[in-house]
């Protein structure tokens, strides 16, 4: 049964992508189809989960090649949790995509690429978890990152190709240390088969243990965002379509978390770093969450929340118990979920209120109280305020600090808490000011300011202005006019409509601008998730405890990739 | 067999001329940064298969005399995957050269202006009172400041930035 389910979440999207290229011609047929393939690896992943949690771990031998050599697909407990939690916020993005292409008119002209490409992304997150040997991981990485490069580029807009360089340099550099790592391990050991590896890893001499792992820690810190490896997140992200944004906040970062959690609990079971790791987590959340504070942008400002809740996982990681694990693991799985919503819905504030900008945004909560709850509601659950599971999360995490009892750890759970309080304030100032106060309040922008804040809140919500305008360069240098013109009377309309002084029929008008459907019914779909979340945190809890065992203990993995015999 | 020193020495000298060029603001000289580290830790891939042997093929060559095919196949992908990601870059090289005459890394304004505060006192920075360009907080207007603009590149073989606002 699992050895037919297991491939498919990686072979599921990488057809149905060839097969969304192939129809790329019939945008109704297009997104059906990505819409219905999502769902068929979703469903996938609840079975797969189900099956890991009765029976334990299963792995594949990919093409029937004996273990150490071929490769192997492993399906665990913690990789299946994953599974449905990316497979959940993809397929909702995804949704959400449909409806702003629908609402913006691209029926008949779509970027007929974007579909493969998503689900492309989503086969090689698949693949990374559920890799069973290094070298597979890396590829998973690979194809992940390939397809996020594409989408954040979308369209090739000047502030995207400006972020995007960042990004997909500091990308292929933390993917070539990845190389040079494996390449050294195979060196080191003879084999990248992580259960061989987890085995023989322990009769190295200490110092190549360290070193190796150290350069895998690099590698996954560079992917998961862990400061000082973090610089390159808040100022890539927000650029990229709304969707877009969301997922890679959604999964890219927990791919990295989760590479983290599978290498420092399998292979390197001693823990020789964590103390390194537990520096490593403050200052994430410290650095993090003080970038949040400092920003008035809302997509600058949930990249740098972003950022900061990594901490809480890496604390988890690094203190190595069972409690702490367990926490970690689900806190990844409730903040893949929260940050995804989070971004959505701060891709409805920009259609709603024409920028992301916190200084220049307000009367939402009036305008749109649908968007309020679906503001409200995650960024509450983001800060830890009880009973939501951002809360049951961070307790499980302080609680399994509290009991490890260093005073290491008890730093952490003193930099936890500051850190909560502080996304609190952070969020809670977006409140006041985007959604609670009147609109009359906000402050009345000349065009200038507001033209360079809508330019650099990714220049819309759409891919538009790329293609259209930048018909080769002219010679006296002005090939690049015509965009930035049309940028600039976009920017006109929608600073001319948020003056105050208006009569309250014109600033009305902007109020009636509806929200498409499907758009917030995907958000409020994720939200409702996330609000789920908290009532299934119980089962969840569950079985991210008993995964969080199945990691510690080690032999699950092992014997089931090699048979019971090679056990240590 | 004995093993040979010319590969770790060539590894060496690849990683350090590539992360020379890595660290560039020219995206042409990064992008063969780039390409001269995939070839050094391809290198490194194939130096851990350990010394060099007779092809890998079952009737050609003894089992013993084999060198380790696995490196190999590792390689293999290895550089298709870094092929895959240089006509990538290369795309957005071109993209970036297309959109504002200039392949380098662009300025980040926002790090200029916090090194340029006088004041750093947090009362006295608050967030309204603060020029409303730096309260921008993407920095896509940075490509077209004025003094973005008038900073030029720093590599003599590059064009001066010509208008593009």
């Amino acid at each position: 049964m699992t050895s037919v389910l297991a491939p498919l979440p990686v072979l599921l999207p990488l057809l149905g992508a060839a097969a969304a290229l192939l129809t790329s011609g019939h945008p109704r047929s297009q997104r059906i189809l990505s819409i219905a393939v999502l769902t068929a690896v979703l469903a996938v992943s609840v079975t797969l989960l189900l099956i890991a949690d009765a029976d334990g771990a299963t792995s594949v031998a990919v093409g029937g090649w004996p273990v150490p050599l071929g490769i192997v697909l492993v399906v665990d407990r913690l990789s299946a949790l994953m599974l449905v939690v990316a497979s959940t916020v993809a397929l909702g993005v995804l949704v959400f995509a449909v409806g702003q292409g629908a609402a913006d008119g691209q029926e008949d002209t779509p970027l007929s690429i974007f579909h493969p490409t998503f689900l492309v992304l989503v086969a090689g997150v698949s693949n990374a978890f559920l890799a069973g040997d290094l070298f597979n991981l890396y590829v998973g990485f690979e194809i992940l990152l390939m397809a996020s490069y594409v989408l954040l580029t979308l369209g090739g807009t000047a502030p995207r190709i400006r972020g995007g360089i960042t990004y997909v340099i500091v990308s292929l550099t933390s993917s070539l240390v990845f190389l040079a790592a494996i390449g050294l391990v195979y060196a080191a050991t003879g084999t990248v088969n992580m259960a061989d590896l987890a085995v023989r890893l322990g009769e190295l001499p200490e110092g190549t243990q360290v070193l190796l792992q150290s350069m895998l820690l690099i590698a996954f810190g560079i992917k998961a965002a862990v400061f000082p490896l973090s610089a390159w997140l808040p100022d890539s992200y927000p650029t990229a379509p709304a969707p877009v944004t969301a997922v890679f906040a959604g999964l890219l970062t927990k791919v990295g978390v989760y590479a983290i959690i599978r290498t420092q609990t399998l292979l390197f079971p001693d823990g020789a770093l964590d103390d390194l790791l537990m520096w490593a987590a403050l200052a994430t959340m410290l650095v993090g969450i003080l970038g949040a504070v400092a920003q008035t942008d809302l997509r600058r400002l949930l990249s740098f929340t972003l950022v900061s809740h990594i901490g809480y996982m890496v604390f988890g990681i690094a203190l190595g118990t069972t409690a702490g694990l367990a926490g970690a693991v689900f806190y990844v799985a409730h903040h893949i979920a929260i940050q995804t919503t989070l971004f959505l819905v701060a891709g409805l504030v920009e259609r709603q209120g024409g920028t992301t900008s916190v200084d220049k945004l307000g009367g939402l909560a009036r305008r749109s109280p649908l968007l309020a709850v679906l503001f409200f509601v995650p960024a509450m659950n983001l800060a830890g305020i009880p009973p939501l599971s951002g809360f049951i999360g961070k307790l499980g995490l302080l609680h399994a600090g509290v009991a490890e009892g260093s005073s290491m750890a008890m730093a952490l759970v003193v930099g936890g808490v500051v850190t909560s309080l502080l996304t609190l304030l952070a969020i809670a100032r977006v409140w006041t000011r985007a959604f609670w106060r009147p609109p009359t309040q906000a402050p009345a922008d000349d065009t200038a300011a507001a033209a360079a804040a809508d330019a650099g809140s990714g220049g819309g919500s759409t891919p538009d202005g790329g293609p259209s305008g930048n018909g080769g360069p002219s010679p006296d240098g002005d090939g690049t006019g015509s965009p930035f013109q049309a940028a600039w009377r976009r920017h006109t309309r929608v600073a001319t409509a948020a003056e105050p002084d208006l009569p309250p029929a014109a600033a009305s008008t902007r109020a009636l601008r509806p929200l498409p459907a499907t758009m917030v019914a995907a958000t409020a779909g994720l939200a409702a998730v996330t609000v789920a979340l908290t009532g299934l945190a119980g089962p969840l809890y569950g079985i991210a405890d008993r995964a969080a065992e199945d990691l510690l203990d080690r032999t699950p993995y092992i014997s089931t990739v090699l048979g019971p015999e090679e056990t240590p | 067999m004995t093993p040979t020193v010319v590969l770790p020495v060539i590894i060496g000298g690849l990683y350090a001329a590539g992360v020379y060029l890595l660290l560039d603001r020219s995206l042409t000289r990064v992008l063969l940064g780039f390409l001269l580290m995939g070839n050094a830790t391809n290198l490194l891939v194939l130096s851990a298969g350990g010394p060099a042997g007779l092809a890998p093929i079952l009737g050609y060559s003894e089992p013993e005399e084999m060198s380790d095919p696995l490196p190999q196949a590792l390689i293999l992908t290895a550089i298709v995957i870094t092929f895959g990601v240089s006509a990538f870059v290369l795309a957005m090289i071109h993209r970036s050269w297309r959109l504002v005459h200039q392949e380098v890394v662009g300025t980040d304004e926002e790090d200029r202006r916090v090194a340029a505060r006088s004041a750093t006192d947090a009362d006295e920075l608050d967030p309204d009172e603060l020029d409303p360009a730096d309260r921008a907080a993407g920095h896509a207007d940075s490509l077209h400041t004025p003094e973005a603009d008038d900073l030029g590149a720093d590599d003599v073989d590059l064009p001066a930035v010509t208008g593009a606002r």
